[in-house]
């Protein structure tokens, strides 16, 4: 997970109505249009010019309210290789790691919008290539570790049967 | 071993003492999904290779937020959550009936019991002492398929409620006052007990409101203790055998505990766009904000004591000319109560109307989408950008009283100027 991507920059408290507006619900039996609509709320560029391998970066709380899914499943579907925020909402986390997508808790003060980055999940570090910061980070608790090694949480249950806590 | 309420209720479950930060692995009582996260929960235990549940009897799915349906792609998740209940055996709560949480409180949560929700105001279930919290479609799935999860066992942060409400001043306005103290994430990861003096004199629906909107502060559930006025409650729902007394240990070590004096508050508004937001409604920045839509009703503030308190205020009046009053019941037994108590009659002669029972025009899916730039101000519990359907808009929250006030009005309005 070292090759480098855009940081794309969010605010603190990104609500998963803004990731994923619930006038968009019907678009539910349709990802490739749902997934034009990625945090469109939020910022309106995004969806439609992230590159696969690119980070979303943002401040504290990212994930808050709603427990739809969907929200970190088309985060993952647009291209980002993970977000990066200083906290989560505790249901976002749970379901990004269940989608596959990573979820990075790390101080991102002085990320800048378009830094190119790269990323050591194994090793815990995040690097910004642009201005030369460097930090690490706590890795995710071992049930977590092994589901999103895993794919997600589907393809944990159906390797090991139960959850392999 | 002096315990907080989450670690009372997991140690039982799990059969050993647990301390937070502790990963553990939890057998759940009852697992739900409702119309907007069953779909993908179903197409996740197919995925499973499901052949049947081993306890039907913990399994619910709910239709309450397109409800009845609003267009045809929820029609047909509707048929595909009936069709799938009917043929593995497991409760079907269909249009009409209401939202999830509040029928889970008046019909199933029990006092020590763990309970998954496909939806985050699960945690509203924690108002019988129930240890009630919402997760995405794939975890609820997989409690579902294995009858366990696992759960981080959350630190505790106790809020000590003490004295009198004033006149026009609610449990709602309590907890967005809670909520405006600590933030929108001052309670991630960590569970809310809510206790003291003036707590222990509420009715259990007055308390609803509390764990509710404690994922508002990002909680992993809101908890109340089981007493005396969850007994009371519990037996007026014909569920007196579901009581239990239980209760986290008053000096149980904890990460954080505020002293509330409810005697001291003004009645509270949020404003947009975040819940934290909350001001006394005498502050400048809502004074005369001028109100479009008011909207009564939810798992927050849906039940029959809410609408009895906006009807005290409605009755005999008429809503300001240009602000539109919907109401909603959270269930079908709030609906026939409050048509005995001729409750609707009130609102509909003051110039509103009344839907089914239902979470309503709160998700932004149907039944109330605002107009760019409108503003809305109702009893939900989250005022987030685009959540009633339009990002252009603006969405306050209140108590009932303050929504019913500012109908009449049509500017936010101190529900003191109009509450005896």
């Amino acid at each position: 997970m070292n090759e480098r991507g855009r940081a794309w920059l969010f605010a603190d408290n990104i609500s998963t109505d803004l990731i994923f507006p619930g006038r968009y619900v019907h678009l539910l039996s349709n990802m490739p249009e749902l997934v034009q609509h990625t945090l469109e709320d939020a910022r309106s560029d995004y969806a439609t010019s992230v590159k696969p391998g690119d980070f979303v970066v943002a401040g504290d709380n990212f994930g808050m309210g709603s427990s739809r899914e969907q929200a970190p499943v088309i985060i993952k579907l647009s291209g980002a290789r993970a977000v990066l925020a200083k906290s989560f909402a505790r249901i976002f986390f749970r379901n990004a790691i269940n989608v596959g997508l990573a979820a990075i808790e790390v101080d991102t003060t002085g990320i800048n919008e378009g830094d190119s980055l790269s990323v050591d999940l194994a090793a815990g570090h995040v690097k910004d290539h642009t201005n030369g910061i460097e930090r690490r980070f706590e890795p995710l608790p071992p049930i977590m570790t092994e589901i999103l090694a895993d794919g997600g949480l589907i393809e944990h249950i159906r390797k090991h049967g139960d959850f392999n806590l | 071993m002096l315990m907080t309420l989450v670690e009372k209720i997991l140690a039982q479950k799990v059969g050993h003492d647990v301390r937070p930060g502790q990963l553990v692995m939890t057998p759940v009582d009852q697992i739900f999904a409702h119309d907007l996260s069953g779909p993908l929960a179903i197409t996740q235990l197919r995925s499973l290779g499901f052949s049947g549940f081993k306890h039907p009897e913990k399994v619910r799915f709910f239709l309450d937020h397109a409800s009845p349906s609003s267009t045809v792609t929820s029609a047909n998740e509707h048929k595909t959550i009936r069709e799938f209940a009917a043929e593995w055996g497991v409760e079907l709560i269909d249009v009409g009936e209401g939202i999830c949480h509040q029928i889970m409180m008046e019909r199933y949560a029990r006092p020590g019991e763990i309970i998954i929700g496909g939806d985050s105001h699960t945690c509203t279930g924690g108002v019988l002492a129930a240890l009630a919290t919402g997760m995405g479609s794939t975890d609820t799935a997989v409690a579902m398929y294995l009858g366990r999860t696992w759960l981080r066992v959350p630190e505790t942060m106790r809020f000590v409620i003490s004295g009198k409400l004033p006149r026009g001043v609610y449990s709602k306005d309590v907890m967005l006052y809670m909520i405006g103290t600590i933030g929108s994430g001052g309670a991630t990861y960590r569970s809310m007990e809510f206790v003291g003096p003036a707590l222990s004199g509420w009715s259990v629906p007055e308390r609803a409101v509390l764990p509710n909107m404690a994922v508002e502060a990002g909680a992993k559930c809101g908890l109340c203790p089981s007493d005396d006025k969850t007994r009371d409650y519990l037996t007026q729902q014909g569920r007196a055998g579901d009581y239990a007394p239980l209760a986290g240990d008053p000096d149980a070590p904890c990460a954080f505990e505020m002293k509330i004096d409810a005697s001291t508050l003004e009645p509270q508004v949020a404003l947009p766009h975040n819940v934290d937001l909350a001001v006394g409604v005498t502050d400048a920045k809502v004074r005369d904000v001028r109100v479009h839509q008011v909207y009564l009703g939810t798992c927050t503030n849906g039940r029959i004591e809410d609408f009895r308190i906006a009807t005290g205020i409605l009755k005999g009046n008429r809503i300001a000319n240009g602000t539109r009053l919907i109401a909603t019941p959270a269930s079908r037994q709030v609906y026939l109560q409050g048509l005995k108590e001729g409750l609707w009659t009130s609102i509909i002669e003051a110039g509103g109307l009344v839907n089914s029972p239902g979470c309503g025009a709160c998700p932004g899916v149907q039944t109330g989408i605002l107009g760019s730039g409108e503003n809305c101000l109702s009893t939900m519990n989250r005022n987030f950008k685009g959540r009633m359907g339009n990002p252009e808009a603006f969405i306050y929250l209140a108590s009932p009283a303050t929504c019913a006030a500012s109908a009449l009005t049509g500017v936010i309005t101190d529900p003191r100027e109009v509450v005896q």
